[in-house]
C-alpha cells in the first residue's frame, strides 16, 4: 500500500497483533451470534403459535425450552419450533407472569421489533396477505404513478447526458 | 400436550366375607393409556401382593391424576423393573420434564429404542421429584445452571405447515442457524 507522506511508512510495522487478542479470553471467536438463554426472545415458525414472539423462560433439556408470553400460557416448547432473534431481556429464570410483563415493556421488545428489517418485512407480508381487491386496485395505481415518476427523471437525466 | 401414558389413583378391595367383614382396601397409583388397562393393571399387581382376584374383589374408585404445576419444570426420578431378552432387571432413570405423565412418557420411548423392551414388559415401581442437588445423572445435571446459554447449531428450515411441504426446492437450504 502507497503511503501518502513517506516519513510515516513505519506505521505499516504496527498491524493488530492477532495473538493478542487470545490473551484476553481463553474461548476462540464463535460464529454464533444468537444463544438459546433465558431472556431470548423467538419467533414461533411452526404450530398453532405460529408468528408469536415469545421468550425463553428456561431449558428443559437439549431440545426443548420452557417458553413465555403475555397472551399464552407458559408452556413447553421445542427448539425446532422457534427461529431466535437478536433481541434478549434482562430476567431471572423462570420469573412471574408480572415481572415478565414488566421487564418486556421496559425493554420495549414490541418497538424493537416492528422497527428491525425482520419485523418490518413481517408486518407488510401480513398487510399483503389481508388485502381487498379494491386495496389491490389502489396499489396497482400507485404503482404505475411511482413508475411514470421515476421514468420522467431517468429521462431528463438521459436528455442532460446526451445533449 | 397430549399424553399416552395417563396417571390414574386406584383404589379397590377383595368382597367382604362372612369372615372377613371389612377387607383391607388398597390403593394404587399406576400408568396407563386408558381407564380399563388401568384396573386391569390394578387386579394384575393386587393379585402378585395379596390373595385377591378381580373375580373376588371389587373397585371402589378410579380417577385420573393432573400434573399439579406443569408450568414449571422438574426433574424426574423413576424406579422401573423391565424384563430383557436375558431376564428382568431394575432401573433407575432421570428426566426433566414440567409433568410427571411427559417423563414417564420419556422413559417408555427411551427404553424402546435403547434397550428394546416394549411398554407391556416394564413396570414402574416408584416415581419421585428429585431436588436439583440429587441427581445423579450428568444428562440432567448439565441443565441445571441458571446461566445456560447455548447456541442451536443446525437449524433445518422448515415449511410454516405440512401443506406448504415441497419435494424438491430450488435451492439448497442455509442451515446455519
Amino acid at each position: 500500500m502507497s503511503v501518502a507522506n513517506p516519513n510515516l511508512h513505519y506505521l505499516h510495522h504496527y498491524r493488530l497483533d492477532p495473538s493478542s487478542r487470545r490473551s484476553t479470553s481463553q474461548t476462540p471467536k464463535m460464529p454464533f451470534k444468537r444463544y438459546v438463554e433465558i431472556g431470548r426472545i423467538a419467533l414461533v415458525n411452526y404450530g398453532k403459535d405460529y408468528g408469536k414472539l415469545v421468550v425463553i423462560v428456561d431449558v428443559i433439556d437439549q431440545n426443548r425450552a420452557l417458553v413465555d408470553a403475555p397472551d399464552m400460557v407458559r408452556g413447553q416448547m421445542n427448539f425446532k419450533r422457534l427461529t431466535l432473534t437478536d433481541i434478549k431481556i434482562d430476567i431471572n429464570r423462570v420469573p412471574k407472569k408480572k415481572t415478565l410483563v414488566a421487564a418486556l415493556e421496559a425493554a420495549d421488545v414490541k418497538n424493537k421489533w416492528e422497527s428491525s428489517s425482520w419485523g418490518r418485512k413481517l408486518i407488510v407480508q401480513k398487510k399483503r396477505a389481508s388485502l381487498n381487491d379494491f386495496d389491490r386496485f389502489k396499489i396497482m395505481l400507485a404503482k404505475i404513478k411511482k413508475a411514470g415518476v421515476v421514468r420522467q427523471e431517468l429521462a431528463k437525466l438521459k436528455k442532460e447526458t446526451t445533449a | 400436550m397430549s399424553y399416552k401414558f395417563h396417571q390414574f389413583q386406584v383404589v379397590g378391595r377383595a368382597l367382604p366375607t362372612e369372615t372377613d367383614e371389612k377387607p383391607k382396601i388398597y390403593r394404587m397409583k399406576l400408568w396407563a393409556t386408558n381407564e380399563v388397562r388401568a384396573k386391569s393393571k390394578f387386579w394384575y399387581f393386587l393379585r402378585k401382593l395379596k390373595k385377591v382376584k378381580k373375580s373376588n374383589g371389587q373397585m371402589l374408585a378410579i380417577n385420573e391424576i393432573f400434573e399439579k404445576n406443569p408450568t414449571t419444570i422438574k426433574n424426574y426420578g423413576i424406579w422401573l423393573r423391565y424384563q430383557s431378552r436375558t431376564g428382568y432387571h431394575n432401573m433407575y432413570k432421570e428426566y426433566r420434564d414440567t409433568t410427571l405423565n411427559g417423563g414417564v412418557e420419556q422413559m417408555y420411548t427411551e427404553m424402546a429404542s435403547r434397550h428394546r423392551v416394549r411398554h407391556h414388559c416394564i413396570q414402574v415401581i416408584k416415581t419421585a421429584t428429585i431436588p436439583a442437588k440429587l441427581c445423579k445423572r450428568e444428562s440432567t445435571k448439565q441443565f441445571h445452571n441458571s446461566k445456560i446459554k447455548f447456541p442451536l447449531v443446525f437449524k433445518k428450515v422448515r415449511p410454516p405447515t405440512r401443506k406448504l411441504k415441497t419435494t424438491y426446492k430450488a435451492s439448497r437450504p442455509n442451515l446455519f442457524v
